[in-house]
Protein backbone atom coordinates (compact mmCIF):
# COMPACT_ATOMS: atom_id res chain seq x y z
CA UNK A 1 0.00 0.00 0.00
CA UNK A 2 3.05 2.34 -0.45
CA UNK A 3 3.77 3.73 -3.38
CA UNK A 4 6.67 5.91 -4.33
CA UNK A 5 5.49 10.16 -4.72
CA UNK A 6 6.90 13.37 -4.94
CA UNK A 7 6.59 15.13 -1.10
CA UNK A 8 6.51 18.28 -1.23
CA UNK A 9 6.67 20.82 1.60
CA UNK A 10 3.27 22.04 2.76
CA UNK A 11 3.19 17.97 3.29
CA UNK A 12 0.81 17.17 0.44
CA UNK A 13 2.27 14.32 -2.20
CA UNK A 14 2.52 14.80 -5.73
CA UNK A 15 2.18 11.87 -8.16
CA UNK A 16 3.44 13.70 -10.87
CA UNK A 17 6.11 16.34 -10.87
CA UNK A 18 5.45 18.89 -13.86
CA UNK A 19 5.95 23.07 -14.00
CA UNK A 20 2.37 24.26 -14.55
CA UNK A 21 2.04 26.61 -16.93
CA UNK A 22 -1.16 28.50 -15.82
CA UNK A 23 -3.04 30.79 -17.68
CA UNK A 24 -4.71 33.99 -15.96
CA UNK A 25 -7.12 34.73 -18.36
CA UNK A 26 -8.23 32.90 -21.54
CA UNK A 27 -6.89 35.71 -23.54
CA UNK A 28 -3.11 34.39 -22.45
CA UNK A 29 -3.80 30.72 -23.29
CA UNK A 30 -1.65 30.82 -26.46
CA UNK A 31 1.38 31.94 -24.63
CA UNK A 32 0.63 29.60 -22.19
CA UNK A 33 0.08 26.94 -24.10
CA UNK A 34 3.02 27.86 -26.56
CA UNK A 35 5.90 27.94 -23.82
CA UNK A 36 4.58 24.27 -22.69
CA UNK A 37 4.85 22.93 -26.02
CA UNK A 38 8.48 24.37 -25.79
CA UNK A 39 10.10 22.78 -22.36
CA UNK A 40 10.10 19.22 -21.48
CA UNK A 41 7.69 18.20 -17.88
CA UNK A 42 5.77 22.04 -18.67
CA UNK A 43 2.19 21.20 -19.00
CA UNK A 44 -0.32 24.31 -19.90
CA UNK A 45 -3.78 24.91 -18.08
CA UNK A 46 -6.03 26.65 -20.33
CA UNK A 47 -9.32 27.90 -19.64
CA UNK A 48 -12.48 30.27 -21.28
CA UNK A 49 -12.37 32.12 -17.87
CA UNK A 50 -10.99 35.64 -15.98
CA UNK A 51 -12.22 38.74 -17.51
CA UNK A 52 -15.83 40.22 -18.23
CA UNK A 53 -17.26 38.27 -15.84
CA UNK A 54 -19.81 38.69 -12.59
CA UNK A 55 -17.66 39.67 -9.30
CA UNK A 56 -18.53 36.10 -7.64
CA UNK A 57 -17.22 34.42 -10.90
CA UNK A 58 -13.98 36.58 -10.78
CA UNK A 59 -13.33 35.90 -6.95
CA UNK A 60 -14.32 32.19 -7.90
CA UNK A 61 -11.61 32.09 -11.00
CA UNK A 62 -8.97 32.79 -8.86
CA UNK A 63 -9.60 30.69 -6.28
CA UNK A 64 -9.50 27.80 -8.66
CA UNK A 65 -6.61 28.89 -10.45
CA UNK A 66 -4.78 29.16 -6.76
CA UNK A 67 -5.79 25.54 -5.75
CA UNK A 68 -4.70 24.33 -9.05
CA UNK A 69 -1.02 26.17 -8.62
CA UNK A 70 -0.93 24.22 -5.50
CA UNK A 71 -2.06 20.87 -6.65
CA UNK A 72 0.63 18.77 -5.11
CA UNK A 73 1.32 17.22 -8.94
CA UNK A 74 2.82 21.05 -9.98
CA UNK A 75 6.52 21.27 -8.74
CA UNK A 76 6.53 24.79 -9.95
CA UNK A 77 4.57 27.35 -11.14
CA UNK A 78 4.71 30.03 -14.22
CA UNK A 79 1.94 32.04 -14.33
CA UNK A 80 1.07 33.63 -17.62
CA UNK A 81 -1.26 36.67 -17.40
CA UNK A 82 -2.29 39.42 -20.05
CA UNK A 83 -2.13 42.22 -17.95
CA UNK A 84 -5.22 44.14 -17.41
CA UNK A 85 -7.82 40.74 -16.67
CA UNK A 86 -9.51 40.84 -13.84
CA UNK A 87 -8.17 37.89 -12.21
CA UNK A 88 -6.37 38.86 -8.91
CA UNK A 89 -2.76 37.75 -10.30
CA UNK A 90 -0.98 38.89 -7.70
CA UNK A 91 -3.13 37.11 -5.24
CA UNK A 92 -3.11 33.91 -6.64
CA UNK A 93 0.87 33.51 -6.60
CA UNK A 94 1.17 34.48 -2.89
CA UNK A 95 -1.20 31.81 -2.36
CA UNK A 96 0.58 29.24 -4.17
CA UNK A 97 3.57 30.40 -3.17
CA UNK A 98 2.74 29.95 0.37
CA UNK A 99 2.49 26.36 -0.40
CA UNK A 100 6.80 26.61 -0.49
CA UNK A 101 7.06 25.95 -4.40
CA UNK A 102 8.68 28.80 -6.63
CA UNK A 103 6.46 30.93 -8.35
CA UNK A 104 7.33 33.20 -11.51
CA UNK A 105 5.26 35.52 -13.69
CA UNK A 106 4.96 36.36 -17.28
CA UNK A 107 2.84 39.02 -18.38
CA UNK A 108 2.16 39.92 -22.26
CA UNK A 109 1.38 43.20 -22.18
CA UNK A 110 4.51 44.25 -19.82
CA UNK A 111 6.98 42.06 -21.99
CA UNK A 112 5.42 43.95 -25.12
CA UNK A 113 3.51 41.42 -27.19
CA UNK A 114 3.20 37.42 -27.39
CA UNK A 115 6.92 36.90 -28.85
CA UNK A 116 8.51 38.57 -26.46
CA UNK A 117 6.26 36.95 -23.40
CA UNK A 118 7.13 33.42 -25.33
CA UNK A 119 10.50 33.91 -24.83
CA UNK A 120 10.75 34.90 -21.58
CA UNK A 121 8.52 32.53 -20.30
CA UNK A 122 10.39 29.48 -21.92
CA UNK A 123 13.26 30.80 -20.60
CA UNK A 124 11.67 30.67 -16.81
CA UNK A 125 9.56 27.44 -17.49
CA UNK A 126 12.93 25.69 -18.54
CA UNK A 127 15.01 26.79 -15.53
CA UNK A 128 12.20 25.62 -13.31
CA UNK A 129 12.11 22.00 -15.23
CA UNK A 130 15.61 22.07 -14.25
CA UNK A 131 15.15 22.59 -10.49
CA UNK A 132 12.15 20.22 -10.16
CA UNK A 133 13.63 17.77 -11.86
CA UNK A 134 16.21 16.89 -9.35
CA UNK A 135 13.31 16.61 -6.64
CA UNK A 136 13.37 12.45 -6.15
CA UNK A 137 10.29 10.23 -5.57
CA UNK A 138 10.23 9.06 -1.53
CA UNK A 139 8.25 6.22 -0.06
CA UNK A 140 4.48 7.39 0.68
CA UNK A 141 1.66 5.69 1.84
CA UNK A 142 -2.58 5.48 0.62
CA UNK A 143 -3.56 7.79 2.76
CA UNK A 144 -1.13 10.16 0.70
CA UNK A 145 -3.78 9.59 -2.29
CA UNK A 146 -6.63 12.71 -2.87
CA UNK A 147 -8.50 10.15 -5.28
CA UNK A 148 -11.56 12.03 -7.36
CA UNK A 149 -13.87 9.89 -8.66
CA UNK A 150 -15.82 10.55 -12.05
CA UNK A 151 -18.06 8.84 -14.50
CA UNK A 152 -18.78 9.27 -17.85
CA UNK A 153 -20.41 7.91 -21.17
CA UNK A 154 -21.96 5.40 -18.88
CA UNK A 155 -24.29 2.46 -20.10
CA UNK A 156 -25.63 -0.48 -18.54
CA UNK A 157 -22.03 -1.97 -17.08
CA UNK A 158 -21.81 1.12 -15.96
CA UNK A 159 -23.85 0.54 -12.29
CA UNK A 160 -23.23 -2.89 -12.28
CA UNK A 161 -19.58 -3.07 -12.66
CA UNK A 162 -16.95 -0.10 -12.71
CA UNK A 163 -18.66 2.01 -10.20
CA UNK A 164 -19.48 -0.91 -7.48
CA UNK A 165 -15.76 -2.11 -8.14
CA UNK A 166 -14.69 1.61 -8.31
CA UNK A 167 -16.32 2.01 -4.61
CA UNK A 168 -15.01 -0.92 -3.02
CA UNK A 169 -11.42 0.89 -4.49
CA UNK A 170 -12.94 3.69 -2.64
CA UNK A 171 -13.35 2.13 0.66
CA UNK A 172 -9.88 0.64 0.66
CA UNK A 173 -8.41 4.28 -0.29
CA UNK A 174 -10.80 5.68 3.15
CA UNK A 175 -9.75 2.93 5.30
CA UNK A 176 -6.04 3.23 4.39
CA UNK A 177 -6.46 6.93 5.85
CA UNK A 178 -6.44 8.82 2.22
CA UNK A 179 -8.93 10.95 0.59
CA UNK A 180 -11.63 10.51 -2.18
CA UNK A 181 -13.55 13.27 -3.54
CA UNK A 182 -17.20 12.77 -4.85
CA UNK A 183 -18.66 15.47 -7.68
CA UNK A 184 -21.33 15.24 -10.05
CA UNK A 185 -23.70 16.98 -8.08
CA UNK A 186 -26.36 16.52 -10.82
CA UNK A 187 -25.70 12.39 -10.07
CA UNK A 188 -27.38 12.23 -6.96
CA UNK A 189 -30.88 14.13 -7.84
CA UNK A 190 -33.30 10.85 -7.27
CA UNK A 191 -30.68 9.43 -4.31
CA UNK A 192 -29.52 12.75 -2.56
CA UNK A 193 -31.81 11.49 0.49
CA UNK A 194 -29.65 8.33 0.29
CA UNK A 195 -26.24 10.23 -0.16
CA UNK A 196 -27.54 12.68 3.10
CA UNK A 197 -28.46 9.66 5.54
CA UNK A 198 -24.77 8.50 4.56
CA UNK A 199 -23.08 12.05 5.91
CA UNK A 200 -21.85 11.80 8.97
CA UNK A 201 -24.05 14.10 10.93
CA UNK A 202 -27.36 15.70 9.76
CA UNK A 203 -25.67 19.41 9.45
CA UNK A 204 -23.61 17.60 6.65
CA UNK A 205 -26.26 15.64 5.30
CA UNK A 206 -27.95 19.03 4.91
CA UNK A 207 -25.23 20.62 3.11
CA UNK A 208 -25.76 17.89 0.37
CA UNK A 209 -29.42 18.05 0.04
CA UNK A 210 -28.44 22.10 -0.33
CA UNK A 211 -25.75 21.77 -3.39
CA UNK A 212 -28.76 19.43 -5.41
CA UNK A 213 -31.42 22.47 -4.73
CA UNK A 214 -29.08 24.85 -5.46
CA UNK A 215 -28.40 23.38 -8.57
CA UNK A 216 -31.59 21.91 -9.41
CA UNK A 217 -32.73 25.94 -8.84
CA UNK A 218 -29.95 27.12 -11.24
CA UNK A 219 -31.06 25.03 -14.21
CA UNK A 220 -34.23 26.17 -13.39
CA UNK A 221 -33.65 29.30 -13.94
CA UNK A 222 -33.11 28.41 -17.62
CA UNK A 223 -36.68 27.13 -17.71
CA UNK A 224 -34.76 23.56 -17.66
CA UNK A 225 -36.06 21.17 -14.53
CA UNK A 226 -33.56 18.44 -15.40
CA UNK A 227 -35.11 16.06 -12.32
CA UNK A 228 -38.15 15.49 -14.71
CA UNK A 229 -38.10 12.70 -17.83
CA UNK A 230 -35.70 10.88 -15.39
CA UNK A 231 -35.13 7.96 -15.96
CA UNK A 232 -35.16 8.41 -19.68
CA UNK A 233 -37.08 5.95 -21.93
CA UNK A 234 -33.65 4.33 -23.46
CA UNK A 235 -32.93 3.99 -19.05
CA UNK A 236 -35.73 2.12 -18.91
CA UNK A 237 -35.70 -0.02 -22.21
CA UNK A 238 -32.12 -0.52 -20.64
CA UNK A 239 -33.46 -2.26 -17.69
CA UNK A 240 -33.33 1.16 -14.91
CA UNK A 241 -36.46 1.08 -13.37
CA UNK A 242 -36.70 4.39 -11.19
CA UNK A 243 -34.88 7.38 -10.60
CA UNK A 244 -33.43 6.32 -6.97
CA UNK A 245 -32.03 3.55 -8.68
CA UNK A 246 -30.24 5.80 -11.73
CA UNK A 247 -28.38 7.59 -9.10
CA UNK A 248 -27.20 4.63 -6.86
CA UNK A 249 -25.25 3.53 -10.12
CA UNK A 250 -23.70 6.62 -10.11
CA UNK A 251 -22.82 7.52 -7.09
CA UNK A 252 -21.79 3.63 -5.87
CA UNK A 253 -18.21 4.61 -7.06
CA UNK A 254 -18.24 6.56 -3.55
CA UNK A 255 -18.44 2.97 -1.68
CA UNK A 256 -19.74 3.03 1.74
CA UNK A 257 -17.86 5.11 3.90
CA UNK A 258 -19.39 7.86 5.97
CA UNK A 259 -19.35 11.78 3.88
CA UNK A 260 -17.40 13.64 6.31
CA UNK A 261 -17.69 17.24 4.81
CA UNK A 262 -19.44 19.54 1.66
CA UNK A 263 -17.04 21.72 0.03
CA UNK A 264 -17.29 24.48 -2.75
CA UNK A 265 -15.92 23.78 -6.33
CA UNK A 266 -12.29 23.72 -5.77
CA UNK A 267 -11.93 23.51 -2.37
CA UNK A 268 -9.13 21.77 -0.73
CA UNK A 269 -10.50 19.19 1.62
CA UNK A 270 -9.34 19.72 5.24
CA UNK A 271 -10.34 16.49 6.48
CA UNK A 272 -9.25 13.03 5.14
CA UNK A 273 -12.18 10.17 4.32
CA UNK A 274 -14.70 10.59 1.72
CA UNK A 275 -15.81 14.43 1.06
CA UNK A 276 -18.70 15.71 -1.26
CA UNK A 277 -17.60 18.68 -3.67
CA UNK A 278 -19.88 20.93 -5.27
CA UNK A 279 -19.20 20.28 -9.18
CA UNK A 280 -21.18 19.78 -12.45
CA UNK A 281 -20.83 16.16 -14.57
CA UNK A 282 -18.99 18.02 -17.43
CA UNK A 283 -15.62 16.11 -17.89
CA UNK A 284 -13.43 19.55 -18.01
CA UNK A 285 -15.04 21.34 -15.12
CA UNK A 286 -15.49 18.37 -13.21
CA UNK A 287 -12.21 17.48 -14.16
CA UNK A 288 -10.34 20.96 -13.10
CA UNK A 289 -12.25 20.99 -10.16
CA UNK A 290 -10.79 17.47 -8.82
CA UNK A 291 -7.47 19.35 -9.56
CA UNK A 292 -8.19 22.56 -8.06
CA UNK A 293 -9.21 20.88 -4.52
CA UNK A 294 -5.95 18.65 -4.68
CA UNK A 295 -6.61 15.46 -6.36
CA UNK A 296 -3.50 13.65 -7.42
CA UNK A 297 -4.86 10.59 -8.82
CA UNK A 298 -8.36 10.55 -10.45
CA UNK A 299 -10.69 7.18 -11.28
CA UNK A 300 -12.65 7.99 -14.51
CA UNK A 301 -15.30 4.78 -14.97
CA UNK A 302 -16.85 4.55 -18.38
CA UNK A 303 -19.42 2.10 -20.51
CA UNK A 304 -19.06 3.65 -23.76
CA UNK A 305 -15.81 4.93 -23.95
CA UNK A 306 -14.54 8.46 -22.61
CA UNK A 307 -10.90 10.04 -23.97
CA UNK A 308 -10.59 13.25 -21.74
CA UNK A 309 -7.47 13.26 -19.30
CA UNK A 310 -6.13 16.52 -17.27
CA UNK A 311 -3.16 17.96 -18.18
CA UNK A 312 -1.35 16.91 -14.19
CA UNK A 313 -3.50 15.08 -12.59
CA UNK A 314 -3.68 11.10 -14.39
CA UNK A 315 -7.17 9.79 -15.42
CA UNK A 316 -7.44 6.19 -14.88
CA UNK A 317 -10.51 4.96 -17.45
CA UNK A 318 -12.35 1.51 -16.51
CA UNK A 319 -14.55 0.50 -18.44
CA UNK A 320 -17.33 -3.26 -17.48
CA UNK A 321 -18.09 -2.90 -21.13
CA UNK A 322 -15.88 -5.91 -22.76
CA UNK A 323 -16.88 -4.04 -26.40
CA UNK A 324 -15.17 -0.67 -25.69
CA UNK A 325 -12.61 -2.47 -23.80
CA UNK A 326 -11.70 -3.39 -27.50
CA UNK A 327 -12.81 -0.84 -29.49
CA UNK A 328 -11.66 1.89 -27.42
CA UNK A 329 -8.35 0.51 -26.19
CA UNK A 330 -6.58 3.49 -26.86
CA UNK A 331 -8.47 5.09 -24.00
CA UNK A 332 -9.01 1.95 -21.77
CA UNK A 333 -6.44 1.75 -18.46
CA UNK A 334 -8.51 -1.45 -17.00
CA UNK A 335 -11.19 -3.54 -17.60
CA UNK A 336 -13.57 -4.82 -14.96
CA UNK A 337 -15.69 -6.86 -17.78
CA UNK A 338 -14.83 -9.48 -15.87
CA UNK A 339 -17.26 -9.10 -13.39
CA UNK A 340 -20.13 -9.21 -16.57
CA UNK A 341 -18.80 -11.93 -17.78
CA UNK A 342 -19.34 -13.69 -14.13
CA UNK A 343 -15.23 -14.43 -14.57
CA UNK A 344 -14.18 -12.06 -11.42
CA UNK A 345 -16.04 -11.31 -8.49
CA UNK A 346 -16.66 -7.16 -7.48
CA UNK A 347 -14.39 -7.43 -4.55
CA UNK A 348 -11.43 -8.56 -6.87
CA UNK A 349 -12.33 -5.96 -9.32
CA UNK A 350 -12.30 -3.17 -5.97
CA UNK A 351 -8.83 -4.88 -5.40
CA UNK A 352 -7.05 -4.55 -8.53
CA UNK A 353 -8.36 -0.80 -8.76
CA UNK A 354 -6.90 -0.10 -5.48
CA UNK A 355 -3.73 -1.51 -7.33
CA UNK A 356 -3.97 0.35 -10.08
CA UNK A 357 -4.93 3.55 -8.53
CA UNK A 358 -1.35 2.90 -6.30
CA UNK A 359 1.04 2.21 -9.52
CA UNK A 360 -0.37 5.00 -11.17
CA UNK A 361 0.47 6.97 -8.39
CA UNK A 362 4.18 6.26 -8.45
CA UNK A 363 4.68 6.89 -11.91
CA UNK A 364 2.84 4.03 -14.43
CA UNK A 365 1.51 6.86 -17.29
CA UNK A 366 -2.09 5.92 -17.58
CA UNK A 367 -3.67 5.74 -21.63
CA UNK A 368 -4.53 9.91 -21.30
CA UNK A 369 -0.95 10.91 -20.65
CA UNK A 370 0.58 8.62 -23.15
CA UNK A 371 -1.73 9.88 -26.29
CA UNK A 372 -1.91 13.30 -24.90
CA UNK A 373 -5.67 13.41 -24.74
CA UNK A 374 -5.16 15.54 -21.81
CA UNK A 375 -6.57 18.86 -22.42
CA UNK A 376 -10.16 18.75 -20.75
CA UNK A 377 -9.98 21.44 -18.69
CA UNK A 378 -12.22 24.46 -17.57
CA UNK A 379 -13.50 26.74 -14.76
CA UNK A 380 -17.02 26.07 -13.69
CA UNK A 381 -18.48 29.37 -13.25
CA UNK A 382 -22.04 30.80 -12.29
CA UNK A 383 -23.16 33.86 -13.95
CA UNK A 384 -23.25 35.25 -17.58
CA UNK A 385 -20.42 35.91 -19.72
CA UNK A 386 -20.71 40.39 -20.08
CA UNK B 1 -18.20 -19.76 -11.53
CA UNK B 2 -19.86 -18.33 -14.21
CA UNK B 3 -22.27 -15.89 -13.45
CA UNK B 4 -25.89 -14.87 -14.95
CA UNK B 5 -27.05 -12.39 -12.83
CA UNK B 6 -25.22 -10.00 -10.11
CA UNK B 7 -26.77 -9.03 -6.42
CA UNK B 8 -24.90 -6.09 -5.72
CA UNK B 9 -25.10 -6.18 -2.26
CA UNK B 10 -26.03 -9.30 0.07
CA UNK B 11 -29.19 -7.58 1.30
CA UNK B 12 -31.08 -6.77 -2.08
CA UNK B 13 -34.11 -8.59 -3.07
CA UNK B 14 -33.54 -8.10 -6.75
CA UNK B 15 -30.67 -9.12 -8.81
CA UNK B 16 -29.82 -7.68 -12.23
CA UNK B 17 -29.09 -10.24 -15.43
CA UNK B 18 -25.86 -9.98 -16.80
CA UNK B 19 -27.02 -11.77 -20.08
CA UNK B 20 -30.73 -12.83 -21.44
CA UNK B 21 -32.08 -15.04 -18.68
CA UNK B 22 -35.61 -17.64 -20.06
CA UNK B 23 -38.04 -19.23 -17.78
CA UNK B 24 -37.28 -22.88 -16.61
CA UNK B 25 -33.29 -21.67 -16.86
CA UNK B 26 -31.57 -21.96 -12.69
CA UNK B 27 -29.23 -18.32 -12.72
CA UNK B 28 -26.34 -18.38 -11.13
CA UNK B 29 -26.46 -14.76 -8.98
CA UNK B 30 -23.23 -13.63 -7.52
CA UNK B 31 -23.35 -11.94 -4.76
CA UNK B 32 -19.50 -10.89 -3.73
CA UNK B 33 -17.14 -13.40 -3.83
CA UNK B 34 -20.44 -16.32 -3.80
CA UNK B 35 -23.10 -17.31 -5.57
CA UNK B 36 -26.38 -18.64 -5.40
CA UNK B 37 -29.00 -20.05 -7.56
CA UNK B 38 -32.44 -18.44 -8.47
CA UNK B 39 -34.90 -20.58 -11.03
CA UNK B 40 -36.32 -18.32 -13.54
CA UNK B 41 -39.86 -17.88 -14.21
CA UNK B 42 -40.30 -15.35 -16.12
CA UNK B 43 -37.79 -14.28 -19.44
CA UNK B 44 -35.66 -11.07 -18.31
CA UNK B 45 -33.81 -9.81 -20.70
CA UNK B 46 -29.58 -8.08 -20.39
CA UNK B 47 -29.30 -5.74 -17.68
CA UNK B 48 -33.32 -6.06 -16.25
CA UNK B 49 -33.73 -7.27 -12.93
CA UNK B 50 -35.50 -10.25 -11.58
CA UNK B 51 -36.81 -11.50 -7.86
CA UNK B 52 -34.39 -13.27 -5.86
CA UNK B 53 -37.04 -14.30 -3.27
CA UNK B 54 -40.52 -13.86 -3.00
CA UNK B 55 -41.35 -10.07 -2.66
CA UNK B 56 -45.46 -9.24 -1.44
CA UNK B 57 -47.38 -5.78 -3.14
CA UNK B 58 -45.61 -3.02 -1.23
CA UNK B 59 -42.76 -4.45 -0.15
CA UNK B 60 -39.63 -2.10 -0.75
CA UNK B 61 -37.46 -3.26 -3.16
CA UNK B 62 -33.63 -3.23 -2.71
CA UNK B 63 -30.78 -2.55 -4.43
CA UNK B 64 -27.24 -1.36 -4.23
CA UNK B 65 -28.25 -2.02 -0.28
CA UNK B 66 -31.07 0.83 -0.75
CA UNK B 67 -34.35 1.49 -1.59
CA UNK B 68 -34.86 1.83 -4.93
CA UNK B 69 -38.93 1.50 -5.23
CA UNK B 70 -41.63 -0.45 -3.85
CA UNK B 71 -43.73 -3.73 -5.04
CA UNK B 72 -46.95 -2.60 -6.88
CA UNK B 73 -47.92 -6.04 -7.21
CA UNK B 74 -46.38 -9.44 -5.58
CA UNK B 75 -43.34 -10.45 -7.54
CA UNK B 76 -42.74 -13.89 -7.12
CA UNK B 77 -39.01 -15.32 -7.38
CA UNK B 78 -37.34 -15.28 -10.67
CA UNK B 79 -39.87 -12.95 -12.27
CA UNK B 80 -38.93 -9.73 -13.98
CA UNK B 81 -39.00 -6.36 -11.75
CA UNK B 82 -39.17 -3.52 -14.04
CA UNK B 83 -41.51 -0.67 -14.37
CA UNK B 84 -44.33 -2.77 -14.84
CA UNK B 85 -45.01 -3.51 -10.76
CA UNK B 86 -42.23 -1.53 -9.10
CA UNK B 87 -42.51 2.64 -8.59
CA UNK B 88 -40.37 5.34 -7.58
CA UNK B 89 -40.59 7.03 -4.35
CA UNK B 90 -39.53 9.99 -5.97
CA UNK B 91 -41.71 10.08 -9.08
CA UNK B 92 -41.05 8.24 -12.43
CA UNK B 93 -39.58 9.16 -15.58
CA UNK B 94 -42.16 7.42 -18.25
CA UNK B 95 -45.31 9.22 -16.96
Amino acid sequence: MEFMGYRRSDGSVGTRNYVGVLSTVVCANEVAATIASKVKDAVAFTHQQGCCQTPMDVERVSRVLSGLGRNPNLGAVLLVSLGCESTAVAQVAEEIRATGKRVEQVAIQALGGAFRAVAEGSLLAQELAMEIGAFPRTPCTAADLVLGLKCGSSDTTSGLAPNPALGMATDLTVESGGTVILGEVTEFIGAEHILARHAKDPETGRKILDLVERMEARAMSTGCDIRGGQPTGGNIKGGLTTIEEKSLGAIAKAGTAPIQAVYEYGEQPRVKGLVVMDSPGREPELLTGMAAAGCNVICFTTGLGAPQGFPFVPVIKITGNERTQVRMRDHIDLSVAGVIEGSESLPQAGQRIFSEILQVAAGKPTKAELSGYTKAMDIYVLGPVI
Amino acid sequence: MKRDAILLRPEDNVATALRDLLPGNVAVVGIMEDCREVAMTQAVNYGHKFAVADIANGEDIIKYGEVIGRATAAIPAGAHAHVHNIESLRGRGDR
